[in-house]
């Protein structure tokens, strides 16, 4: 029972001498990380399912509308600091992958934390307006819908912001391996995913609501 | 019959609640012979046209799938005995998966079927949709129903009655109704008539039914909605156009006024018995209540609670404990 | 100044919640079964205690299971689990029976009591027994079917059944501290909104559903990576044995259809918690959303739980009829189309809430549709049949009774996928008689035909027949006895949830139903006398060569109990139903070329963490203990952030010689065994070494 040719020949099953056939504990750990942003992503949709719903005077229940809340330069400058951000993410990717040395790596992730955080601050700011005007999501259907949906992303950019420190914190300590490598590459497909959500919270709720 | 309820409690204390376990000495073979004697009841026995058409979809669908459903009941019973292990006359083809005729049956045959039944369930779902209404030489009779915490109560709008416990109606004439509640969902259902519809707070729904005979029909909610929900019950009447005349009469004449203290009253969680006991007088009969001078569209101003852009606090809110104390008076 | 402090400390907790006392104050047979059920729970946990202390297996129990990430041990935690919660589920069905026997104008129960036991009941049947036994079989059969070491992502499945076993704690800590909801399995606001319901019941669920559903959210993802990645060379896709394949369809499912059930309970929790106006009455809620969401869950989700039962019994109708599984392609097919139209059905579960006819009609052709590949599985089941040598073991008599009652069950389905009739019986007894159709041949059945099957492989002893075949039949007499009166019922109008009636025509039929019930209950029972008995004489049924049943695929080719290596090497996989087809040939067993090292994940702390500090967060939440709420989310979140700074934990390997020497042993005991034909398979002498069919085999 030896040689390849006879192994092929067996039925049913065979045994072959040698190694463990390889793990590729980066491949997996890729899929698994799709497998959640689908998840997600259908969480996601479910949130602006139910968004659009309440977009409705009905669901407005007397109180503020898309229109009187929202306004596009404010909103035009967080899509701006998330793209943005993006793209300084890409270009980290990129000092890994031609080994432009761990201090550029760090720098371009440094500057995305700091586009991420700027959204982040935006966007707070952006709540405490509507806070401060009774815009609260006591008030209404639809605002209940509104800060169940952008939080919802503002959370997902925070978790990724935590993540990036602690990769940033790994980088620093031990320099660039292959585990970081590829969580890394994870952490900018989330990142880029959170972009992509963003772009239909960007069309759906701010341009849609001042259409 | 008692209206008083726990103060500031959502649970109600069951008045027949009994410690011991009645159901114990009762034997199976009593149970088997009552079930034989047991009448037909429901859709099963139907007693106006939706009802009627339902019953003969039931049995149409039933019967028709039998064609797939019966080979495996008479198929599996008989594969299993005559291809036991022990019986040496069977034929063994231990290596036999796959044969391309059988596989067009399997698939097939049931695509079929489906075809069939779907012909039939997009019939059924249109002319038996609940919001078409029963066609008729006659003027359908305008009932709007509000579920309150556990009792309907029924409006009369072109005569400015409402009722709890009983839906009178003539038998000549179908009946149209509208639906809404306040309080939780509901689901409206008299099975010997026609089948259900939710009844939601802020929402109207729409249902169309008719009788074909007169008769008392037991109907209720069939949404789950708390401690008093297995009392949720009414009796829908079919009267002979005479009949009902004299019957608008006599709750137009006896009924007590349905002002809006009356109706916050009524709103709280009570059975139709005890609605009978705080409001009724020994005209009417037993665990129903007639009402009189209901305002107009008392049933639009209900649907309309809301939508007024206002929070709806605990003590607005009929259902809710709050309320019970607030309006019990 | 000390209320406040008290107040903060305990939120809103206080000694009226504690529901073990009630009886005292109180002592009617309600509030005793109610103080009882609370006292079971304590008396259980106590009792478990003292035995793991007597027998001083804290040690073992912790090292083995608790911290192991092995697929087999996690599998076993969750079947042990499902074990639990099925006793608490049938003892309420039970109970339910009982009152709706004695129900015409009253009863023993009241209304409160008796929403809360249906709403436990539903809740801890799907969530906590259905969903924890499908998870543990797939968790114990998939990865020795598809001849890998473990799953892709062993930490993270012990983290799954952690916060499944968080949910399940929150749902037996409610018969001891407060109140679970009243609102169903489905929870359907507005009655679950904190106007109407502004205890802890709701919560109870809510942060139940919602842990569970994370957990299982992540099992989707873990074995979709597991099946499509670790599978032994050779193994193509359309090589894998049918149970994989319906465990990957309903790993796609919980990866797809468990977030419908997250959003729903968030929001809702949203709305009890921060005042939000997702589903409330007024300023703009719309609970139609609610339905939306959660039949978007709730219909996949019965898919979920019925394909791995399909996946047993296709496994088990090959290997008891000795006969190739008929119609393989037709199955898969059958099975991703079953996958794919769970998604498309989900109004036919709110027919009657005012839509129009078209969409109706629409929703009810799609469910209809689903019963053709449905149907179609049950013939190629009957076609394997046929021709074969069928051998009425246990699991047999589960899927002979399955087939013909999930057919009748399926009538049913095809009725109310009809909105014309499900207009009458929407609600009604008909439905519940429904759906437990489906569910309990459906889902039950399968499983416990796999638990018989499969249990071997885990422990090296077969399960004692006389009481599988006693527990058997009484679950198939009890379900029929049980469900059937209630089509009639259902039928004649009875709603469901309804704790009493007057309709005195419902009374005989209510009585046989809990005639039914008591079969149940003996069937309950049998299950655990069947497992002690099977202990007690495992001398006798000692299963060493592995293979008990003569069985057909991949798992059955390692010695049992399985090492937790699996496989001594790694097998190559040249066909289905790879160990018969090697069998036939003469090579079931061969000696590999060599023996390699073995590289095995190393523990896990993770999934006691969830578990506990999972409770614990739940607990603080539901009764406002935010303090409590706050601590326990943060040592999760550490744990989790400790976690990914510090990486994988160093592995176990187990050197080849090790490996070589177990692997010779079992050899040579495989060699020394006799054979054994099938005729004497239920006898002691069989120890697992399958003697080749030797009747003439027909052209």
């Amino acid at each position: 029972m030896s040689g390849a040719s006879a192994i092929h020949a067996a039925p049913g099953l065979s045994y072959e001498a040698g190694h463990e056939h390889d793990h590729d504990a980066a491949g997996k750990a890729l899929w698994g990380f799709w497998l959640f942003m689908m998840s997600d992503l259908i969480l996601f949709g479910l949130f602006f399912a139910t968004y659009a719903t309440m977009l409705d005077p009905m669901s407005y229940a007397g109180g503020p509308t898309p229109r009187d809340l929202f306004e596009l330069p404010g909103a035009a400058l967080e899509t701006a600091a998330l793209l943005t951000s993006t793209l300084t993410f890409g270009l980290a990717a990129l000092a890994v992958k031609y080994e432009q040395g761990r201090g550029r790596v760090l720098a371009w992730l440094g500057v995305t934390l700091a586009l991420g955080l700027v959204f982040l601050g935006l966007e707070a700011r952006e709540f405490a307006h509507m806070i401060a005007i009774g815009a609260v999501p006591q008030r209404s259907g639809f605002l209940s819908a509104f800060f169940g949906l952008v939080p919802l992303h503002g959370l997902h950019v925070t978790a990724g912001a935590i993540w990036l420190v602690i990769l940033m914190v790994q980088i620093a300590g031990k320099g660039i391996d292959a585990g970081l490598t590829s969580r890394l590459a994870r952490l900018a497909l989330f990142w880029h995913f959170l972009d992509i959500i963003w772009i239909g919270i960007f069309s759906i709720v701010y341009l849609g609501g001042i259409v | 019959m008692s209206n008083a309820r726990p103060e500031g409690s959502g649970q109600r204390t069951r008045r027949r609640l009994r410690s011991h376990w009645a159901g114990a000495p009762l034997l199976a073979a009593v149970a088997a012979a009552k079930a034989g004697a047991a009448r037909a009841e429901g859709f099963l026995a139907p007693a106006g046209p939706v009802a009627m058409a339902q019953n003969v979809h039931f049995w149409q669908v039933t019967w028709i799938s039998m064609i797939v459903v019966l080979p495996v009941l008479v198929g599996v019973p008989l594969l299993a005995w005559h291809y036991r292990y022990g019986n040496a006359r069977a034929r063994y083809m231990p290596n036999w998966d796959f044969s391309h005729a059988l596989e067009w049956v399997m698939w097939l045959v049931p695509a079929a079927i489906v075809v069939v039944l779907g012909v039939l369930l997009w019939q059924g779902a249109h002319s038996l949709d609940p919001y078409r209404p029963i066609a008729s030489d006659k003027a359908p009779l305008k009932v709007q129903v509000v579920g309150l915490d556990w009792k309907w109560l029924f409006i009369y709008p072109d005569y400015h009655i409402a009722t709890v416990g009983e839906m009178a109606f003539p038998q000549d004439r179908p009946v149209q109704m509208e639906l809404t509640t306040d309080t939780v969902m509901q689901s409206f259902l008299v099975p010997a008539l026609a089948g259900q519809i939710y009844a939601m707070p802020g929402m109207v729904t729409k249902l169309n039914l008719a009788a074909d005979r007169v008769g008392h029909f037991d109907g209720m909610n069939t949404q789950y909605s708390g401690d008093g929900f297995d009392d949720q019950h009414f009796t829908a009447v079919a009267m002979s156009k005479d009949d009902f005349d004299a019957w608008l009469k006599e709750v137009q004449a006896k009924g007590v006024a349905l002002n809006p203290m009356a109706y916050a009253r009524l709103a709280t969680s009570s059975t139709p018995a005890e609605v009978r006991a705080t409001f009724g007088n020994p005209a009417m009969p037993p665990s129903v209540t007639y009402f009189n001078d209901v305002p107009t569209d008392l049933f639009g101003g209900i649907v309309m609670r809301y939508h007024n852009g206002h929070p709806m606090t605990p003590a607005d809110q009929p259902g809710t404990a709050a309320y019970n104390t607030k309006y019990s008076g | 100044m000390t209320t406040d402090f008290w107040r903060i400390v305990f939120g809103r907790l206080d000694l009226g919640a504690l529901d073990f006392l009630t009886a005292f104050r109180d002592p009617t047979l309600n509030e005793i079964i109610l103080s009882g059920a609370a006292w079971a729970v304590i008396l259980g946990g106590l009792a478990a205690v003292a035995v793991l202390s007597r027998y001083r297996l804290w040690g073992p129990l912790w090292r083995n299971y608790l911290v192991s990430v092995d697929h087999k041990r996690i599998g076993i935690m969750y079947i042990v689990l499902a074990g639990i919660m099925l006793v608490r589920g049938v003892l309420e069905g039970v109970v339910m029976r009982g009152q709706q026997a004695d129900g015409l104008g009253g009863g023993f129960l009241s209304a409160n009591h008796y929403a809360q036991l249906f709403s436990t009941h539903g809740t801890i049947m799907i969530f906590f027994m259905a969903m924890p036994f499908l998870t543990g079989l797939i968790n114990i059969v998939v990865p020795l079917q598809i001849g890998a070491r473990d799953v892709s992502f062993p930490m993270l499945n012990s983290a799954s059944l952690g916060l499944t076993v968080a949910g399940a704690a929150l749902v037996m800590i409610s018969l001891v501290v407060g109140a679970f909801s009243t609102g169903g399995w489905t929870a359907y606001p507005p009655y679950t909104d904190s106007l109407f319901q502004p205890g802890p019941g709701p919560d109870y669920w809510l942060w139940s559903v919602l842990l569970a559903g994370v957990g299982t959210t992540m099992t989707g993802i873990n074995f979709v990576v597991t099946i499509l990645r670790e599978r032994a060379p050779g193994m193509t896709l359309m090589k894998m044995p049918m149970f994989t394949w319906t465990a990957l369809c309903t790993a796609i499912l919980m990866v797809f259809a468990l977030p419908p059930v997250t959003v729903s309970t968030a929001m809702l929790l949203l709305d009890r918690y921060a005042g939000f106006h997702f589903f409330t009455n007024a300023l703009g809620g719309n609970m139609m959303n609610y339905a939306n969401l959660f039949w978007l869950f709730g219909h996949p989700e019965v898919y979920i739980l019925i394909l791995p039962a399909f996946g047993v019994y296709s496994e088990i109708v090959a290997t008891y009829s000795g006969k190739r599984l008929y119609g393989y392609g037709s199955l898969v097919v059958a099975t991703m189309s079953i996958a794919v139209l769970s998604f498309t059905v989900w109004l036919h579960h709110f027919f009657t809430m005012g839509q129009d006819a078209d969409m109706n009609a629409a929703f009810g052709i799609a469910t209809m549709l689903i019963g053709v590949p449905t149907g179609v599985k049950v013939y190629d089941w009957m076609a394997t049949m046929y021709r074969g040598r069928v051998r009425m073991t246990v699991p047999m008599v589960y899927l002979v009774s399955f087939m013909v009652l999930f057919v009748l069950g399926g009538l049913s389905g095809i009725i109310l996928a009809n909105p014309s009739i499900d207009f009458q019986v929407h609600n009604t007894l008909f439905l519940v008689a429904h759906f437990h159709n489906m569910l309990i041949p459906g889902l039950l059945f399968g499983m416990l035909a796999g638990y018989t099957y499969w249990f071997p492989k885990l422990f090296g002893f077969r399960l004692n027949d006389r009481w599988g075949y006693i527990s058997a039949w009484s679950w198939v007499a009890g379900f029929v006895l049980v469900f059937f009166p209630m089509y009639v019922v259902g039928l004649m109008g009875m709603t469901r949830r309804t704790v009493a009636y007057t309709n005195p025509a419902y009374q005989p039929w209510m009585i046989l139903s809990a005639v039914g019930g008591v079969f149940v209950t003996v069937a309950l029972a049998s299950l655990f006398v069947q497992l002690y008995v099977s202990i007690r004489d495992r001398a006798f049924t000692r299963d060493i060569g592995g293979d008990p049943w003569d069985a057909r695929t991949l798992e059955w080719a390692t010695p049992s109990p399985v090492p937790a290596y699996n496989f001594a090497v790694i097998p190559h996989v040249h066909a289905r139903e790879a160990f018969a087809v090697a069998k036939e040939a003469g090579l079931g067993y061969q000696a590999p070329p060599a023996y390699a090292d073995i590289h095995l994940p190393g523990d896990t702390w993770m999934g006691v963490i969830l578990a506990v500090f999972g409770t614990a967060f739940g607990f603080g939440m539901i009764w406002y203990m935010w303090w409590l709420a706050a601590l326990s989310f943060a040592v999760m979140a550490v744990a989790f952030i400790g976690r990914a700074l510090r990486g994988d934990r160093a592995g176990v390997i187990i050197p080849a010689a090790q490996v070589a020497a177990e692997h010779r042993a079992w050899l040579a005991a495989v060699g020394r065994l006799a054979p054994v034909t099938r005729e004497h398979e239920q006898d002691g002498i069989n120890h697992g070494v399958a003697a080749p069919e030797t009747r003439e085999v027909a052209a």
